[in-house]
């Protein structure tokens, strides 16, 4: 959910909107914004999954420092969406471990 | 590859008043920073300072990084924003885009087409000015997602105006937990709870008093225990604790929230000074290893410097001025000084020892103090 009002901040000032395709399926971002700020818009959570358990990551630190919330975009995997602003049409995946495996 | 007098790692508080200070001085000076905006975590802290008037008492951080930001670019400095610092030899960084667009300056965003680029910059003084990380606690269920910094959520709804998540548990009460809890308050998101390990509130009572008259609860000597959920927190779980620290039996109880943020304190982020060498001293209240440096900042390895929270964690004010310190200290072992350098130094160091005097900061005055001890006799000569 993005933060329309705020009591400092002010309104959400006019953005440029644009969509991004994540696993296939088209979602609303602003261009210049983190990826990853965009899946939180959406309610996506869940980044990718681990490679030897599976297990699901999403943002954890928000500042590049981390790396859990990496993803596969464009068909580079382990791309970290918190620092990676978007850019029209991008095209992001759920990674799936190394991402060696996502589909290009 | 590019040739510079001085390179500077994060354009945070301490980053960029080492840039400033550089330039001033003549240097030809290049700040790398991973992040698509400068400022650091200044751009994140929409709150008011404290403090007196030269630390910028009253001012938000968000419009110190602003300002900062414009006073760096008015003298020439050259901000590599969504670069990374890979590596790391005195005289030499090598940088790695992390985007996937041009960021240089206030202008749009350039989409950047081809492969991963590096560049490497030669550097005379190298400032690692690279900040602090935030520290996790283990818990059941603490990778899942949902489950994040509080400084992340921070960026999340101050930077980038979107909630990670609807209703929140907040974990430890120092100023971090209590000012993360407001603002999230006032980004429209609720908050079940804060809960605090210890038998009192960590944080200044200004803080506390805030969240209070907003209904959230403090509950001390309580800790998470368990995240619920399987793909995404759905659920938290805390219990009290016993003066061993240990959950007592019984004690459980169930938050409905989506979110669990971590505010257990930071460390510093040692990670390039340990690649480039620089000899690490531990100390508990400067927040883990921290690098030795002497008394202007240069740490063991000749011609790397370090400033702000990655010498140890402390807050904006102090990281403003061990910035200009670095500055200075930098260009004037390059033989490029300013017509006052020994007065401002000693300003700088006044204006440091007043920071560091209050009741909370008299410890990191020693610790600090200690380390430059160390430093004294580690650090190369002049």
């Amino acid at each position: 959910m993005r933060v329309a009002h705020h009591p400092i901040l002010g309104d959400l000032p006019k953005l440029r909107e644009t969509k991004i395709q994540v696993d296939g399926k088209q979602i609303p971002a602003v261009a210049g914004e983190p990826i990853a700020a965009a899946l939180a818009a959406a309610g996506i959570r869940v980044h990718r999954y681990t490679a030897q358990r599976s297990e699901p990551r999403g943002i954890f630190c928000a500042i590049g420092q981390c790396t859990d919330c990496a993803m596969t975009v464009n068909g580079i995997p382990n791309v970290r969406t918190c620092i990676t602003p978007v850019v029209d049409g991008m095209v992001v995946e759920t990674q799936h471990g190394s991402g060696q495996g996502n589909p290009r | 590859m590019r040739a510079v007098d001085l390179a500077v790692v994060g354009a945070g508080p301490a980053g960029l008043t080492t840039a400033i200070e550089g330039a001033k001085r003549g240097c030809v000076t290049v700040v790398v920073d991973r992040n698509p905006k400068p400022g650091g975590q200044l751009i994140k802290q929409i709150h008011k300072f404290f403090g007196s008037r030269e630390h910028q008492a009253g001012t938000r951080g968000v419009n110190i990084a602003q300002r900062l930001f414009r006073e760096a670019q008015a003298l020439g400095v050259t901000l590599m924003l969504g670069w990374d610092a890979y590596d790391i030899k005195p005289g030499r960084l090598e940088v790695v885009r992390t985007s996937f667009v041009e960021l240089t300056s206030d202008r749009p965003a350039v989409p950047f087409r081809g492969a991963t680029k590096t560049e490497s910059i030669n550097a005379e003084k190298i400032v690692l000015a690279t900040g602090a990380e935030e520290n996790a606690i283990h818990f059941d269920g603490w990778t899942l997602p949902g489950v994040m910094g509080a400084g992340a959520a921070q960026t999340m709804i101050n930077v980038w105006r979107v909630l990670p998540g609807n209703r929140v548990l907040m974990v430890g009460s120092g100023n971090v937990g209590l000012i993360v809890t407001y603002q999230l308050l006032q980004a429209g998101a609720g908050v079940a709870a804060i809960v605090e390990a210890a038998n009192k509130i960590g944080g200044y009572g200004v803080h506390a008093a805030k969240v209070r008259r907003a209904g959230v609860p403090i509950l001390t000597t309580h800790t998470v225990v368990e995240a619920r959920g399987d793909s995404r927190v759905t659920g938290a779980v805390i219990a009290q604790l016993d003066t061993s620290w240990n959950p007592v039996p019984g004690s459980e109880k169930t938050f409905d929230v989506d979110t669990i943020c971590v505010a257990t304190g930071l460390r510093p982020n040692t990670r390039l000074a340990s690649l480039a060498g620089c000899q690490l001293s531990s100390s508990p209240v400067l927040g883990g290893w921290v690098p030795i440096h002497n008394n202007r900042l240069e740490t063991t390895v000749s011609g790397i410097y370090v400033a702000g929270d990655v010498s140890g964690i402390e807050e904006a004010s102090t990281a403003l001025e061990e910035g200009r310190l670095a500055g200075i200290s930098a260009a004037s072992s390059l033989g490029k000084k300013g017509a006052c350098d020994e007065e401002e130094i000693r300003t700088i160091d006044e204006r440091l020892c007043n920071l560091r005097g209050g009741p909370f900061c008299q410890p990191i005055q020693d610790a600090k103090q200690e380390l430059v001890k160390i430093g004294e006799s580690a650090c190369p000569k002049e």
